[in-house]
């Protein structure tokens, strides 16, 4: 079953609770219920777990609600709602991987209620220290998130070595990731495959915002269909004329009510559901305007540690601007072509990836803006 | 073996797109971009280590895998 | 050998080490421009750096070995280690000494670098702009040949060779490696 109906992690709030599971168990219920990463990658966790406990070595677990995408709220919403089965998801991973040191890694607003819930749970002998993350674009990057955590910039690192293999082996994991498996522990595998789709099982959150009638935090099963997402929200406040998936580092998608909303239904476009960022663009806007602004937008938050993203950003968003805006010259589109090849895999985190493949995804999408763009004319009603 | 650039630590200094040019160019900005793939055949393996050596930033590497 | 000739290995290795040097050090300068020197490809200007450094610290010690069995040169090993505390000229000698181990100093963390890092080695490889001025002014200071025209010129041309590329280096068209702006620090932006 694929529809927004039964909430999950958005029912009512729960109080700590965590069962005696050991350290096998865990990886197991994760593989075995077939969870992924809810941060956006969708890494699946079986094996994160796993990778980080093979190294034998103490890790450091980090809980993951920096939520750096502007369009996201569902990392707040949620520790501000169920703070309970975050910290019993980030216990159970610690246990997982015999964790030495555990964070819990979100905006200064959102540890508030984090707090609380700490303090009810003051009797357990398990430590979690609370890391303010500043509300930069890349923070909620993984390695970002390990440096902050330990007093450095939240700005991301190079990889040769993988986080879950580093001296000190480190995990980071979204606090919906964590909330998810908490449920797991309480009901087990085969529950949390009743909703979602065979590959991709499971609910997730979804921030449904942009032109609908009441933005909000949804809570759905994977493959649920668009309508569907956008009616929980209120619906759709006029015609659209495409939706954005994945937030600033996802892509463009039409605003078909029948397209299921998972990786496999999403391929085709160049897109992911991400983090479950969902914003309907109405008619009326420009699609490549809009792709303009949030470009630059990611523009200005390039960390400037890595030539290519650093010089290529800005040349990408000017050019793009210069088309949203009629500023034509020769071979505009081909350059951008090029410029989204040129940064592409050349970053030590996603960030010049995810921006060309947006950018590519704009060019498709609006194909019919561009060449009226070119043409000094707007197809934006 | 395949090249790895931390790209966080390189400058752009363009030795190692001198010494390699069979695997890199330099890209509009001065920064290494790989040819192709970033294997580095067996007949390269010393070039590619004397890249790694000169490295002024040393952010050059050779790690293994293809 | 003649302590004849020890002495004029000894002279002749410390001066050819000081213009070594200089050519090192200028060509240190001067690496970090986007272009190079006389359009040299960039690893040249690099292998040059390193080939010369290299060559220098060969005749360093032959400068050193050969002054220190020469009979007549009044120097001991106790002199080499510990700067300052030779009978003869010891502030000039010192400086010599002081040199040697800051070229050590040098040496020793450019070998190992690679496990060192590429900040340490780099806060290391600053003590150069230290080794250099004290280098030349040993040779002028302890010399026996420094009331001579020759030995005054070759230290005037160093000198003049490595103000060149510094004044090259903060000239305006002097251009700069291509990335770096600093990273940027992060605001609020909410």
């Amino acid at each position: 079953m694929t529809t927004v109906a039964e909430p999950r992690l958005l029912g009512e709030p729960v109080e700590a609770y965590v069962p005696k599971l050991d350290p096998k168990q865990v990886i197991d219920l994760a593989r075995q219920a077939g969870l992924t990463g809810r941060g956006g990658a969708g890494f699946p966790v079986g094996r994160k777990l796993a990778a980080v406990a093979a190294t034998g070595r103490p890790a450091m677990v980090i809980a993951n609600g920096a939520e750096g995408e502007p369009g996201s709220e569902k990392d707040r919403y949620l520790l501000t709602h169920q703070p309970h089965l975050v910290l019993d998801g980030l216990q159970l991973v610690a246990r997982a991987c015999h964790a030495s040191a555990l964070f819990l890694y979100a905006p200064p607003a959102a540890l508030e209620p984090v707090r609380r819930a700490l303090w009810d749970r003051r009797r357990e002998a398990v430590s979690v220290r609370l890391a303010p993350a500043p509300s930069t674009f890349v923070a909620g990057e993984a390695s970002a998130a390990a440096a902050a955590v330990v007093g450095g910039g939240a700005i991301p690192a190079d990889k040769m070595v993988r986080l879950a293999k580093r001296e000190m082996p480190t995990l980071v994991q979204n606090v919906e990731t964590l909330a998810h498996l908490a449920l797991v522990a309480r009901h087990g595998a085969e529950w949390f495959r009743t909703r979602g789709t065979q590959d991709e099982p499971g609910t997730f959150l979804a921030t449904v915002g942009g032109a609908v009638v009441n933005p909000q935090v949804v809570e759905a099963g994977y493959g649920v269909p668009l309508g569907e997402l956008l009616a929980a929200a209120g619906g759709p406040s006029g015609p659209l004329s495409a939706v954005l998936v994945g937030g600033y580092h996802g892509g463009w998608v039409p605003a078909d009510p029948e397209l299921p909303v998972s990786r496999a239904g999403l391929d085709s476009y160049g897109a992911t559901p991400g983090a479950g960022v969902v914003t309907a663009l109405p008619a009326s806007s420009c699609g490549l305007r809009e792709t303009a602004r949030i470009v630059e937008y990611l523009a200005g938050q390039v960390s400037g540690q890595c030539g290519p993203c650093l010089n290529g950003l800005p040349r990408m968003a000017s050019a793009l601007s210069d088309l949203a805006h009629h500023r034509i010259w020769l071979g505009m589109t081909s350059e951008v072509d090029r410029l989204r090849g040129l940064v592409t895999g050349r970053g030590a985190c996603h960030h010049p990836d995810a921006t060309a493949r947006l950018i590519g995804s704009a060019m498709r999408m609006f194909h019919e803006d561009v060449t009226a763009h070119l043409k000094g004319e707007c197809v934006a009603r | 073996m395949r090249l790895h650039i931390d790209r966080t630590a390189c400058d752009g200094r363009g030795l190692c797109a001198e010494l390699l040019p069979e695997l890199l160019e330099s890209d509009e900005w001065g920064f290494p971009m790989a040819r192709g793939s970033s294997g580095v055949p067996e007949e390269l393996t010393r070039a590619a280590r004397r890249a790694v050596d000169r490295c002024p930033k040393l952010a050059f590497h050779l790690a293994p895998g293809s | 050998m003649t302590s004849d000739a020890l002495w004029f290995v000894g002279r002749g290795s410390g001066v050819i080490s000081l213009v070594l040097l200089t050519v090192v050090v200028a060509l240190g300068i001067g690496a970090r421009s986007g272009r190079t020197p006389f359009d040299l490809p960039r690893f040249a200007v690099n292998l040059l750096h390193r080939n010369a450094a290299l060559t220098a610290i060969v005749f360093l010690a032959a400068h050193i070995i050969s002054l220190l069995i020469d009979p007549l040169a009044p120097i001991t090993i106790f002199d080499a280690i510990f700067p300052f505390s030779s009978t003869y000229r010891p502030f000039w000698q010192g400086l010599g000494t002081l040199g040697m181990e800051l070229m050590a100093a040098i040496l020793l963390t450019t070998l190992f670098r690679h496990r060192l890092g590429a900040r340490g080695w780099r806060a290391v490889h600053w003590l150069a702009y230290l080794c250099w001025p004290v280098a030349l002014a040993h040779g002028l200071g302890t010399g026996s040949d420094n009331n001579t025209w020759w030995l005054w010129a070759i230290t005037m041309i160093c000198l003049a060779a490595v103000a060149a590329a510094v004044f090259w280096r903060v000239s305006p068209r002097f251009d700069p490696p291509r990335r770096r702006v600093a990273v940027r620090p992060f605001e609020e932006v909410r």
